[in-house]
């Protein structure tokens, strides 16, 4: 077993500098490596790329690292819950690039398996393609997206082992496994580090070939952004 | 008199068919999960990485690993299943999924569609709109036929930016069911009491009407 454990969030975020591109996983607030940002935050490491799918709330996510100012610009696919993003976007503090959720997606997926470009529908004949190589495949239009370069990637799992492979919970999984392995370093944060061996090889989602550190995050707040119930009968 | 939002739900809901797997959009195309026929079998997928979508959480239930595409607390129901993102728009654009339903904005005689940023007001982002439209078969979109001034949002060409080109099929609005024809809108139904002269003056494109055009049955 090749072990990927580290103790504490400080090692595991060694080497990450001003101006790097990080990713960072997540749905909203789901799935979000909350460890790791709260420590970015301490840390202040300034002008960072973020790829991440969303720049979290005011109070909570990627939101606090843009209080701080840390970031200088955000690739995501939907910031809409943020006032702060907003009014750092609109003066023009924050550089700010939206890209279609998949592509987003497949950009990450490209970089972890190897490929450099790939071509797709998304975005044909809106603002998204312009300056893109368009092809036609089958009848349809297609336009040309590269894979992610990122420093480092940070991730969130349910449960990991030593080993560094990794298992996620629901709907918390959305951009983690896509991300792992896609940056020059890969972090996962987990709710559970486990020894290795604990973990079914059946049920591993990402093995730990694509993760270089992991560690078991102290607190998970889990926060949630849009609580809707309904009433018992 | 022109539906509401539950109305236009209730009608694309009887778009639905047995076996279908279905992205619902937010806005109105939420609530069409309320309304499909309780003696089919139908599979709701969130591009968050869920399908097999089931209703939201009782009170006390919440799971904050449980959210659908509008970050809302949901359930799911036996047969569900959980993947990652990129597997998930790989489904949506290798034609999985067999209906797609959204809200617009604007929407165009060509099929076109706009309904992710308003210059100068509102950048939200699209999300995966861009992914969906660009991909999906089946495209159905939710939306008001007319904006608050009253103006028709049913156009010859749209005026904001484009979320994907030639790809809606049909429209269902507070006034009409539209589809869209190689030679553009054809009224398919009207609102229940709405005559085919309202909906012809709130709407700027040329509509085709052939025959008597039916009232939309809502329930």
């Amino acid at each position: 077993m090749i072990n990927k454990k580290v103790n504490s969030v400080q090692d595991a975020l060694q080497g990450i500098e001003d101006n790097m591109t990080i990713m960072l996983g997540g749905f909203g607030l789901c799935g979000i490596p909350e460890n790791s940002i709260a420590e970015l935050v301490k840390k202040g490491t300034k002008n960072l790329t973020c790829i991440s799918n969303n720049a979290g709330v005011d109070d909570f996510g990627l939101g606090l690292l843009l209080q701080q100012k840390q970031i200088k610009k955000m690739i995501s696919s939907y910031v809409g819950e943020n006032a702060e993003f907003e009014r750092q976007m609109l003066s023009g503090e924050l550089d700010v690039e939206l890209i279609p959720q998949g592509t987003l997606a497949e950009r990450c997926r490209a970089a972890q398996a190897g490929i450099p470009a790939f071509f797709t529908p998304a975005g044909y004949g809106t603002e998204v393609a312009i300056g893109k190589e368009v092809r036609e495949f089958d009848g349809k239009m297609h336009i040309m997206e590269h894979a992610f370069k990122a420093d480092f990637s940070i991730v969130k799992a349910w449960k990991g082992d030593e080993a560094g492979n990794l298992i996620f919970k629901g709907t918390a999984r959305n951009f983690n496994p896509c991300m792992c392995g896609a940056g020059k370093i890969t972090i996962a944060e987990v709710e559970e580090l486990l020894p290795a061996g604990s973990l079914n090889p059946n049920e591993i989602h990402i093995p730990g070939i694509l993760i270089q550190r992991i560690f078991q995050g102290e607190i998970f707040e889990k926060r949630i952004e849009q609580r809707t119930t309904r009433k018992r009968a | 008199m022109a539906l509401d939002k539950n109305d236009i739900a209730k009608r694309i809901a009887k778009e639905v068919k047995d076996g279908y797997y279905v992205n619902l959009g937010i806005g109105i195309p939420t609530l069409v999960a309320n309304y499909v026929r309780t003696d089919i079998f139908v599979e709701f997928q969130s591009e968050n990485g869920i399908l097999g979508m089931g209703p939201f959480p009782f009170e006390g239930e919440e799971d904050a690993d449980l959210i659908n595409a509008g970050k809302q607390t949901i359930t799911t129901l036996p047969g569900a299943s959980f993947f990652d993102s990129a597997f998930s728009f790989g489904m949506i654009r290798g034609q999985h999924v067999d209906l797609t339903i959204l809200g617009a904005m604007e929407v165009s005689e060509n099929g076109d569609i706009a309904n992710w940023k308003i210059p100068g007001k509102m950048v939200k982002g699209m999300g995966g709109a861009m992914d969906l439209v660009a991909s999906a078969d089946n495209i159905i979109v939710a939306m008001m036929h007319v904006n608050k001034a009253g103006e028709s949002k049913i156009l010859k060409k749209c005026t904001l930016p484009l979320t994907g080109v030639g790809c809606v099929k049909k429209v269902v609005t507070e006034l009409a069911v539209l589809e869209i024809t190689p030679n553009g809108f054809k009224l398919l139904e009207r609102a229940p009491g709405v005559s085919v002269d309202h909906i012809i003056s709130s709407t700027e494109a040329e509509l085709i009407i052939e025959g008597e055009i039916p009232e939309m049955v809502i329930d």
